[in-house]
């Protein structure tokens, strides 16, 4: 734990700089002290030629970079200090919807450590390599089983690369045939990621309305697909946490206008090994890594967004793709192949965030084709139990049963005082983690909320017990809502100031 | 099953509790012609058995980098002290979401302050974000930035770029419909004047890497002059370990910065994941991609870091934000940040001076052998190409058996016929170059 100092006594203790404002933790920068050093190197063991020989003074640069200069111990403890300071899936509950915050297992990080796949380097030659070469072949299998498509490349690096590799691949399949189409359709909905990647693709964004029940309105789709459409995005269950029931009637519309349809894997959680994107109809998918197959967060990335296809779109996939040769022994080489007459080309450097890949090749191999399946079994069970202990607390703006998620609506709160912003900052006073909130635009004050598999029913319990008793408060109208978060290491913070005054970088005082 | 707490009693209990005969309830909404059967997937393996399976697997990895290894090419070999890494895996940095609740999120908030501070100190530029996928998405997201910045849709970009950024460059600008012009290689080194020939006021950016992929340092000076006078922006990309020692983006004129932070304390794990880096001048900061720390004070005036400039970024602005990028490489800008507070103010220097030092050894007694010679004059820091008496390619795979990885092939590539890129770090002793040299030496005959 840490301990966070109260900013009086730091003044008493002469420890506060009297002109900034008093800081839980200083920066890397107020810890150093010029000629204090951690590091340790090995002496140079070749002849030392001048540097000027070497880079003329007027190609290297005037001042040193400005640097922490701190003792080992001192960067132990900042870092720690820095750590404890931190919300995590370790350390508690995170109902964050769309965003699947399971437990991420401590094997996964064992291996990744390990130097025979941690040491790799991207250009070693092919053979050297089969080791890696041949995890990354089988995880694309797994991942074709989980989907149902025929082709996977794991290249990119989070959901929206993969959103934007997917969109590429569709632009290079419509050039193949001769046709310009110019426009994404994307549903009220979706993830803002979804309408972003589509303009970074090149394409115009058309929106497509949800109807009453949450879900997409398959009449106004109709008006709106046509020889313009070059893709539908959609995701499946929705970020209502509803099952597109008429996904068949949507996959027909969008195919017989010459579209494709894209599948953003966000909310893959709640159906594997129940239904497969492939058999709705989908063309291209990608999938979040860091989502169903539990690679961890980071607190913001790294994430993984391998994409999938059809095999008519198999030969546009960005290169290098492996290729498995068996020798008819049972034995199997793999190498990269870059001859893709068809491909898009690179989308990134080297082949992909393969340490993770590796991650998510482990988790799959645990899990297994039952475990998966019991993973979004549960996940659904976990959303649903978890619903049924509130909805009668908040609106509930989609009656019946959810997927693996669910939103809410706190418009009843809204009305007493609080809004969904100050509710959900009071459960951090209650220890948890706020769901995610004011999404999907389409519920007011919404609540969006995805427990995942991992946590066990006691925990549901809880968490349910304290937004009732946030809504009790709300009810009675005690000033602790509107003025929490009390109990986290800072309470709320001002983000207009941020905004006006970027402070985006430590400058040195005077 | 692991990682699944409920017990059967649990399922029967919440299952009774919402009110439903069973599962198949709660999936019906599903048309059951979408149901499908048993993934085709292999069977679960327990912990021991998962381990030894991929004992067996990584062991086919027969080579991996070492003090033997001399390959670059925009992924970097160099000691990771044992303290950095202990402190990037604590579970309170690797098992968080990203900070969007600032009051439980501060220790991600100050370190990504902390990386952008130090990003800013190291390019000489005014601005960075936290942290992009990796250098060769870099280059692309600076090139739209300068292509929304100028409304010009045409970008020209140096020939001695890594190939792998050059590709993603065509990738970007193919789907987005912009013009993209290459500057030929010159002598290993683009010229001033072909690149002015190719800069108009068409032009959104000039997009130079230095030390080049040849690990040449490039006239940057006078490309951004070029594009200046153009009304275009200048973009570099470079190893930010380089700029330690070299003269930063800001002191050359540079408009916007990208690069790859691998080489602070990143593992190499075949790709990635590495940290994307972006820095940039004060008046490009609402151009920037993706998220951005800030400094700001809580409801009792105590220092506290959120996310700011927030209207910039996709879920919110949509298609209309400056970039698609959500996630971002976080964990990865966290460790590079811890490597750069372990090392400090001489130790990363420490690193480029012994780098620069034993590279240019190893180059000397390289060029020295016969059919050997350097591919192109001019100075390097701790990458340079060499011709070679045999195609590259050959002579890497006769030394692998010696367990050297001895560089990555340039037959064809730039102008060299027959050649190798030949990097050289602080984890190579000078026995390991002087094994180099004699592996070099007798496979030339």
């Amino acid at each position: 734990m840490i301990i966070t100092p109260d900013p009086e006594m730091r003044a008493r203790s002469g420890e506060s700089d009297s002109t900034e404002p008093p800081a839980i933790e200083p920066t890397v920068f107020e810890l150093s002290t010029p000629g204090r050093a951690a590091y340790s190197l090995p002496a140079l063991d070749v002849p030392e030629q001048p540097l000027d020989q070497l880079i003329p003074a007027s190609l290297r640069r005037g001042a040193p970079a400005e640097l922490p200069e701190i003792s080992e111990l001192q960067v132990v403890r900042h870092f720690t200090r820095l750590s404890q300071l931190n919300y995590s899936i370790d350390g508690g509950f995170y109902p964050l919807g769309s965003c699947t915050m399971k437990y991420n297992p401590k094997l996964h990080e064992k291996v990744a450590a390990e130097p025979r796949w941690a040491n790799i380097h991207p250009h070693q030659p092919d053979e050297t390599a089969q080791g890696t070469l041949a995890m990354l072949y089988h995880l694309q299998e797994f991942l074709c089983a989980v989907g149902g498509m025929a082709a996977f490349t794991l290249q990119p690096a989070a959901g929206a690369h993969g959103e934007h590799t997917g969109l590429m691949i569709i632009r290079a399949y419509h050039e193949s045939k001769g046709e310009h189409r110019t426009e994404v359709l994307v549903p009220d909905t979706a993830h803002g990621t979804n309408p972003a990647s589509a303009a970074a693709a090149g394409y115009t964004v058309v929106q497509v309305p949800s109807n009453r029940q949450g879900r997409v309105d398959v009449e106004a789709l109709r008006r709106l697909v046509g020889p313009r459409t070059a893709a539908l995005m959609l995701t499946n269950p929705n970020t209502c946490g509803l099952f597109e029931t008429e996904i068949q009637e949507i996959a027909r519309t969008v195919h017989q206008a010459g579209g494709r349809l894209y599948y953003d894997g966000a909310n893959l959680n709640a159906i594997m090994g129940v239904t497969r994107p492939g058999d709705m109809g989908f063309d291209v998918v990608h999938f979040n890594l860091h989502k169903t197959m539990t690679t961890p967060h980071g607190g913001g990335g790294p994430g993984t967004g391998p994409v999938g296809v059809g095999a008519h779109l198999a030969p546009f996939l960005p290169v290098p793709v492996i290729e498995r040769e068996l020798d008819g022994e049972g034995g199997e080489h793999f190498r990269l192949s870059y001859d893709r007459p068809q491909s898009i080309g690179r989308v990134r450097s080297h082949f992909g965030n393969v340490g993770l890949l590796l991650r998510a090749y482990t988790y799959v191999r645990s899990m297994g084709p039952d475990g998966l399946t019991q993973a979004s079994r549960d996940a659904v069970l976990n959303a649903n139990y978890l619903k049924s202990l509130l909805k009668e607390t908040f609106i509930d703006p989609y009656p019946g049963s959810c997927m693996h998620e669910f939103v809410l609506s706190g418009s009843k709160q809204k009305k007493q005082g609080a809004r969904t912003l100050d509710v959900v900052k009071r459960l951090l006073d209650y220890g948890y983690h706020p769901p995610t909130i004011y999404f999907p635009l389409v519920v007011d004050e919404c609540l969006m909320i995805e427990p995942t598999e991992t946590e066990d029913k006691e925990t549901l319990d809880q968490f349910a017990g304290a937004l009732k008793a946030i809504a009790h408060e709300v009810e009675e109208g005690l000033p602790a809502v509107k003025e929490a978060p009390q109990r986290t290491p800072v309470t709320r913070i001002d983000e207009a100031l941020a905004a006006r005054k970027p402070n985006l970088r430590w400058r040195r005082p005077g | 099953m692991p990682y699944l707490p409920h017990t059967e009693a649990d399922r029967a209990a919440m299952l009774a509790a919402i009110g439903v005969s069973g599962m198949e309830d709660l999936l019906s909404p599903i048309p059951s012609a979408l149901r499908c059967g048993p993934l085709d997937l292999p069977p679960a393996a327990s912990e021991p058995d998962l381990l030894r399976e991929l004992d067996a697997l990584a062991h086919r990895n027969t080579l991996a980098a070492g003090p033997r290894s001399f390959l670059g090419g925009g992924a970097y070999q160099h000691h990771i002290p044992a303290a950095v890494s202990a402190l990037a895996a604590r579970g309170e940095f690797v098992t968080a979401y990203t900070p969007y609740q600032p009051e439980v999120s501060q220790g991600t908030l100050q370190v990504t302050y902390e990386w952008q501070s130090m990003i800013c100190e190291l390019t000489g530029l005014d601005v960075a974000n936290a942290s992009l996928y990796d250098a060769a998405t870099g280059c692309a997201e600076a090139a739209m930035m300068a292509v929304n910045a100028t409304s010009r849709a045409t970008v020209v970009v140096a020939g001695t770029i890594n190939p792998q950024y050059l590709a993603v460059l065509r990738t970007y600008c193919w789907s987005q419909g912009l013009t993209l012009r290459v500057v030929e290689t010159g002598e290993g080194r683009i010229s001033p004047a072909e690149a002015a020939s190719l800069v108009g006021d068409d032009c959104a950016a000039v997009i130079a890497q230095s030390p080049n992929y040849l690990g040449l340092i490039e006239d940057q000076a006078a490309l951004a002059e070029t594009a200046h006078a153009a009304g275009a922006l200048y973009i570099t990309c470079a190893d930010p370990l380089s700029l330690s020692l070299l003269a930063t983006p800001g002191e050359v004129g540079a408009d916007i910065a990208v690069g790859d932070a691998q080489p602070f304390g990143i593992a190499l794990q075949y790709g990635g994941p590495y940290a994307g880096y972006i820095a940039a001048r004060e008046s490009l900061l609402r151009r920037m991609p993706g998220r951005i720390v800030g400094a700001s004070v809580d409801t009792r005036g105590r220092r506290a870091y959120v996310m700011t400039l927030r209207t910039r970024e996709q879920d919110i602005r949509r298609e209309k934000a400056t970039s698609n990028i959500c996630s971002n490489h976080a964990l990865c800008a966290t460790i590079a940040t811890i490597y750069l507070t372990y090392m400090g103010k001489e130790g990363v220097r420490a690193v480029a001076d012994l780098c620069l030092r034993k590279a240019h050894y190893a180059a000397e007694r390289i060029a020295a052998l016969p059919g050997y010679a350097l591919a192109y004059p001019g100075p390097f820091f701790h990458e340079f190409a060499v011709r070679t008496p045999r195609s590259g390619a050959a002579i890497r795979d006769t030394l692998l058996d010696r367990g050297i990885l001895a560089g990555i092939p340039l037959d064809g590539e730039m102008g060299i016929e027959q050649g190798l890129l030949i990097c050289v770090t602080e984890v190579n002793a000078r026995e390991d170059i002087d094994a180099l040299v004699e592996g070099l030496a007798e496979v030339a005959a």
